[in-house]
């Protein structure tokens, strides 16, 4: 199936993270991982940084998902991160449902730097998710 | 905003351009208000088509640079470069990843590779176009390092700091030098002894002029930032005088009542309250246990050199760079794992000091020792256990501590219960040598472990050997050695005190193992040896000069050009919750007065760029530069677009 034919197919935006995360998607592409092409990317420095506005900006603009590819316990700025990332997501998650948007559009979960097969993996069952939502 | 952009979209050889319609992406974006000029180029990287670019730059006068290529990992410094040889502010220059993140992704899907890519590049283009021209932080830095650990690694990068004309303190929180090195009086593959190694690399520090040692003493406290850092040192009393008569604290030692384990041994036989571990011991003058001592005034009736008096002091020094080389702890098994705590069950550190101390036979506990089980992956490789890692210097110290016993006594029957020897490089003859001698070697996997058993006297390891296929063996021993691997310290206080993140495996954390294998995230800290995963003591010592090199290239200029990517606050809209500031794990943001009004404050200096600050700010005060709310949401939009 040629699904960039088919432009019903969910939108995603995906958090990375220049140190852990983004060397795990170039690496999924390295190793020809193939994953829906409706799968954008935009780096930053630490998944700790994302602002829930921007989250809420990529739903208002028509984004069908955010997952959000965490550092983890990788986090080269320290241990927190993880936690600091979940908070992010928690609070963002009651700001969607206050919307009328399903909190599950917004995912998040630990992609390392060699997390490739992971991050190829979240990303179909994502769109999956997705899909199903569109459908229903 | 910008508005001479130039965009150049590469094929990659074929690499972008089989799967992605470049010609496509090219007209899709030359039209954009603000692009001057959009260019496909066989290969931006080659140093025609970087000429091309930067000569369109300067010629063009554009004010933009949008490279759409491979990775940003691979690229980005090579284009930075190129913007600036064309007189262009590198943080006017965004990068596209279209390789790794889109051709390559999907290849299997051209027209979504092409629809992906033209998106990709859009952004990119929005995202120049806010972008703003930002200078490096300059900042002075101090021609002085702090190392951290007198063991082989610390004295090691001392001495080449101090030849290469830098100040060094050499902090060590011991009372003697040498750290685990010293306990060694065999090293495999070197004629001298882990002592003779310790003594020489502690005459060529001493002589040294450059080097300042402190012994008994570990930093408690560090403010400042890379090039400037203050670092308060806590000096613990060694309770002897300067000149001292050796003689007398000889007799001081032998007086003493007072009798301890004696972790230098690993506690297999006592010390006294004042000791010192072996005779060439550096600093060549023992030490008082304070925590031990009871201050019976024993010594003090036979030796003049002793001084209760000395106290504690606290030293305040200004270095450029700190290198911590702050070691391992090696592996304490649990009460029962693999038979610890059975009687005739030691860990291999113990064993080697038990050889060490038995000249012609071979005695542990009043009895001779013929057969030993080794056991190997004691702490190690663990199944259940936190320790996923493989120590990497047990095998061939273990190979090696056999050959010796054989050496040493007389019928020697050496088993070894492995999960595969592990003797890489060039410690692979090692192996070679120990299976001539007849040691004999038994396997498992991981989840089916030997077993250990207390049988009329005698030890019973039994396996399942699966180099027979499976065979169930039992080896009756004398003595059972655990080849117990590394940790991390178990106090990591200075890893508190510096800020150094810790990885999976709990030992700090380099920023890449391959790229920036001794950085920090905290610039101008580096590490060295063990305290960085377990190393052999070349390794430690390779580690150890390249944490001295980069170090050193951090002060010798004597000033620094900082990363400009850091937390901005507006003030104007700031109203000081505090939130940015508990968020900020590097203690960057701090509260200032400013027109009467309580706002957070940033230490451009000590900023990491992390961003955590930004999403916890309730009023949205605070931004990056580029992470800013105006790029992020303009790429947002773009990407979102139909």
């Amino acid at each position: 199936m040629n699904i960039s034919a088919n432009n019903d197919l969910p939108k995603i935006l995906v958090f990375s993270t220049e140190k852990i995360s983004d060397p795990a998607v170039d690496m999924a592409g390295l190793l020809k991982l193939h994953y829906p092409p409706r799968v954008y990317t935009i780096p930053i420095p630490c998944s700790s940084a994302v602002k829930p506005r921007w989250i809420l900006r990529a739903f208002e603009q028509g984004f069908d998902g955010v997952f959000i590819a965490a550092d983890g316990t990788d986090c080269p700025y320290g241990e927190s991160c993880t936690d600091k990332t979940g908070a992010i997501v928690q609070r963002t998650q009651e700001m969607l449902k206050e919307k009328g948007i399903d909190a599950a559009k917004l995912r998040m979960a630990a992609i390392c730097s060699v997390c490739s097969e992971a991050f190829v993996k979240q990303m179909k069952t994502f769109t999956e998710y997705l899909v199903k939502q569109k459908t229903n | 905003m910008k508005s001479k952009i130039g965009v150049y979209i590469c094929h990659c050889g074929g690499n972008i351009s089989d799967y992605v319609d470049v010609n496509k992406v090219r007209e899709a974006v030359k039209d954009i208000e603000g692009v001057e000029i959009s260019v496909d180029t066989m290969f931006a990287c080659a140093d025609s088509s970087q000429k091309q670019i930067s000569d369109d730059i300067s010629k063009k006068q554009l004010d933009g640079l949008v490279v759409a290529s491979c990775s940003p990992k691979l690229h980005y410094p090579t284009f930075s470069a190129v913007a600036e040889r064309g007189g262009l502010n590198k943080y006017n220059y965004v990068h596209a990843n279209i390789r790794e993140q889109v051709s390559w992704a999907h290849s299997d899907d051209k027209i979504g590779a092409t629809e992906k890519a033209i998106k990709i590049v859009k952004a990119a283009i929005v995202r120049v176009k806010e972008s703003v021209s930002l200078k490096p932080i300059e900042v002075k830095a101090q021609k002085s390092i702090a190392v951290l650990g007198a063991g082989v690694a610390g004295m090691r990068a001392a001495k080449e700091l101090a030849d290469l004309g830098i100040q060094v303190y050499l902090i060590e929180r011991e009372h003697f030098v040498g750290g685990r090195i010293s306990q060694l009086d065999y090293l495999c593959g070197a004629d001298e002894t882990g002592k003779e190694l310790v003594t020489h690399l502690y005459e060529k520090i001493h002589e040294h002029t450059n080097v300042t040692l402190f012994t008994g003493a570990e930093v408690i406290k560090k403010s400042g930032s890379i090039g400037n850092f203050k670092i308060q040192v806590k000096i613990t009393p060694r309770f002897i005088k300067n000149e001292c008569n050796r003689d007398e604290l000889l007799k001081a030692i032998e007086v003493c009542p007072v009798e301890v384990d004696d972790d230098f041994n690993f506690n297999i036989t006592k010390r006294k309250a004042i000791y010192r571990n072996y005779d060439s011991e550096y600093p060549q003058k023992p030490t008082i246990d304070n925590k031990n001592c009871t201050r019976c005034g024993e010594c003090e009736k036979v030796c003049s050199s002793i001084d209760f008096s000395q106290k504690e002091e606290i030293l305040d020094l200004t270095v450029g760079s700190i290198l911590a080389a702050t070691g391992f702890d090696p592996y304490q098994p649990k009460e029962g794992e693999f038979g610890w705590g059975i009687g005739n069950v030691v860990t291999l550190p113990q064993f080697r000091r038990i050889i060490n101390m038995c000249d012609d036979k071979l005695i542990y506990k009043g009895k001779e020792i013929k057969d030993i089980a080794y056991i190997y992956c004691v702490g190690s490789r663990q199944v259940d256990g936190d320790n996923k890692y493989c120590s990497r210097y047990c095998c061939t110290a273990t190979l090696y501590t056999s050959i010796l016993t054989h050496k040493k006594y007389k019928d020697i029957h050496s088993f070894h219960f492995n999960r595969g020897i592990r003797t890489y490089g060039k410690q692979e003859v090692i192996y070679d040598e120990a299976s001539r001698l007849g040691d004999i070697f038994l396997q498992s996997y991981e989840y089916d472990p030997p077993e250990v058993t207390k049988l009329n006297g005698k030890t019973n390891v039994k396996i399942e050997d699966i180099l027979t296929s499976g065979s169930e063996i039992d080896v009756d021993a004398d003595l059972v050695v655990l080849v117990t691997g590394m940790e991390p310290r178990n106090d990591c206080s200075i890893g508190d005190v510096l800020k150094i993140p810790k990885g999976r495996d709990r030992f700090y954390n380099e920023i890449h193992m391959k790229l920036r294998p001794v950085e920090t995230v905290i610039d101008g800290v580096t590490i060295a040896g063990a305290c960085q995963g377990p190393k052999n003591i070349m390794e430690s010592m390779n580690s150890a000069l390249s944490a001295a090199a980069k170090s050193y290239s951090i002060v010798n200029k004597g000033e620094l050009s900082l990363e400009p990517i850091i937390a901005k606050v507006d003030k104007e809209t700031c109203v000081w919750c505090g939130k940015c500031a508990e968020a900020c794990p590097f203690d960057a943001i701090s509260m200032i007065k400013e027109n009467g009004k309580d706002i957070a404050e940033i230490n451009l200096s000590v900023c990491k760029g992390c961003g955590m600050c930004l999403p916890v700010c309730e009023s949205n005060s605070i931004d990056m530069d580029g992470f800013t709310d105006l790029e992020i949401e303009s790429m947002i939009s773009v990407l979102a677009g139909s």
